[in-house]
């Protein structure tokens, strides 16, 4: 064997460790359980070992890494957000994200591709105005641009969207990014697994053992581990997490498909998002086309996919893009949206000493990933919320004090 | 296309229908603290089960109520307010 093949071999190297340690059984008691092995628990997995020093964590999951809505998305990174408690919340995590492929030694494919909120009509033209000046008020790289700017940078687009729905304006919003999902999850997974931090798929939390209002440990599907802090970060799973400790939330679960295309070479840059046809698109560096329409009507707890959303988002990705006609659908998919009222998350400490909650992320969690970790861990280390999230925890709605985060959502819900 | 039934109506097409939300029980306005009441006005049942909730029949404009399942997304029967729950 040629040296030049047998080095590799002989390398203590080579080949690479796998990204994460399996450990065998659960300890019996942990510093702190993470529910939940997504971009957001692992993210807080992360920052706690890193920043907090605390490595006995346990991340327990009962799938698979990153399987939930981590893998699901439409992996779209903004922060043209409405209020200053978002845009604050949202920019320092697009600052984040910049260094993350070097934070992690892992390439994540941050594309900076600019970001078009288009608006098809003379009141949605008068909104992005309002929202460009709002959000060059708060800092925000954020303009009103006229069709010919939408056009020059997507010049296959037929403007008058079939006729019936003529391109007038848009919010164009330049450091709107795209990045490749699953290595988020992995990347978090694999620093946090290097930390000491023990991740176990495949284990289902299915109780939480509360005393005298304070967490003592889960119950899981391997045994029972004791441990004064629990991390929730469980997407469309939180209600049934919160009924385990008798928190009440304003979620409600309801399915937000997406599916792409066939791959095809590069050909549209920005992100295109249309609130008047439920549209938004970009195209991965894998050649794919990912789009994404609004959320299924009604509640439901179940990944299935339905002919209708395919049928609906076809149609409108036609009027933008006429030529598409001969494009096949690769896949489909589906993940559980946990909603709130007001389209801000929930975060931070609960009425339960020691179970924190990371939720209410909907349809909008993953942009997040890298400064939900940071706060949450912060909170979790410290047990108070972190400055930044602290408009964000569950008590706000008692108070009736709702963030006003609605006309930020990207489309119509 | 997912079929529902309407009382009024028949099986039509879910296209036709408005989802309304669960059934809850307000509570009386006038005895209820803030606390309780912002906890009807927000907070949900989020878990999943069998639910009866509120749905509507844009065609026709009917409001009735139906029983469903919220994990295997089975309407488990429909019928209108105020009528016997067949």
């Amino acid at each position: 064997m040629p040296y030049q093949l047998l080095r590799f071999a002989l390398s203590a190297k080579h080949p690479e460790a796998p990204m994460f340690r399996a450990p065998e059984r659960l300890r019996d008691s942990y510093d702190a359980v993470i529910i939940g092995a997504g971009g957001h628990g692992l993210a807080s997995a992360y920052y706690l070992a890193r920043d907090h020093g605390m490595t006995r964590v346990a991340v327990l999951e009962r799938g698979y890494i990153g399987g939930g809505n981590t893998g699901r998305n439409t992996t779209i990174i903004r922060s043209n957000y409405l209020t200053p408690e978002g845009v604050a919340f949202y920019d320092e995590s697009v600052r984040l994200w910049q260094d993350l492929s070097q934070d992690f030694d892992l390439n994540l494919f941050y594309s900076t591709r600019g970001h078009f909120t288009l608006a098809h009509t003379d009141s949605a033209v008068r909104t992005m105005r309002w929202r460009a000046e709002v959000n060059k008020h708060l800092g925000v790289d954020s303009e009103l641009v006229g069709p010919e700017a939408v056009k020059e940078a997507a010049p296959q687009i037929d403007l008058s969207c079939g006729g019936h729905a003529p391109i007038l304006g848009a919010l164009y919003h330049a450091p709107g990014a795209i990045a490749r999902h699953d290595a988020v999850a992995w990347g978090y997974g694999r620093g946090a697994s290097q930390r000491g931090v023990e991740i176990h798929q495949r284990t289902e939390v299915t109780g939480i053992d509360v005393q005298r209002g304070k967490v003592r440990g889960v119950q899981t599907s391997r045994g029972y581990v004791s441990t004064p802090r629990v991390l929730s970060a469980v997407a469309g799973f939180t209600p049934r997490v919160c009924h385990m400790v008798g928190l009440r939330t304003p979620l409600y679960i309801h399915p937000l498909q997406a599916m792409v295309t066939e791959p095809q070479k590069p050909w549209l840059d920005p992100i295109l998002v249309s609130g008047s046809l439920h549209v938004y698109v970009s195209q991965s560096a894998r050649g794919e086309l990912v789009m994404g329409a609004s959320l299924d009507p009604y509640e439901l707890h179940s990944t299935r996919s339905t002919l209708d959303f395919t049928e609906g988002l076809a149609a409108h990705m036609l009027d933008m893009f006429p030529f598409l006609s001969h494009a096949r659908v690769n896949r489909q998919w589906a993940g559980m949206a946990d909603m709130t009222p007001d389209f801000a998350p929930i975060m931070g400490t609960t009425g339960v000493e020691g179970f924190y909650l990371d939720a209410g992320w909907g349809t909008w969690g993953f942009k997040a990933t890298p400064v939900s970790g940071k706060t949450m861990s912060w909170t979790v280390a410290n047990g108070r919320d972190h400055d930044l999230i602290k408009p964000f925890n569950l008590s706000r709605f008692s108070r009736y004090e709702l963030t006003g985060e609605k006309g930020a959502a990207s489309v119509g819900h | 296309m997912k079929i529902l039934t309407c009382p009024v109506n028949g099986p039509r097409p879910v296209s036709e229908f408005v989802y309304g939300g669960e059934v809850r029980p307000m509570p009386d306005p006038a005895n209820t603290s803030d606390f309780d009441w912002a906890d009807y006005v927000f907070n949900r049942s989020g878990i999943p089960g069998v639910k009866v909730e509120w749905w509507y029949h844009l065609a026709s404009g009917t409001w009735f109520l139906a029983e469903r399942d919220t994990v295997a997304d089975r309407v488990l029967r429909t019928w209108l307010p105020g009528e016997e729950h067949p």
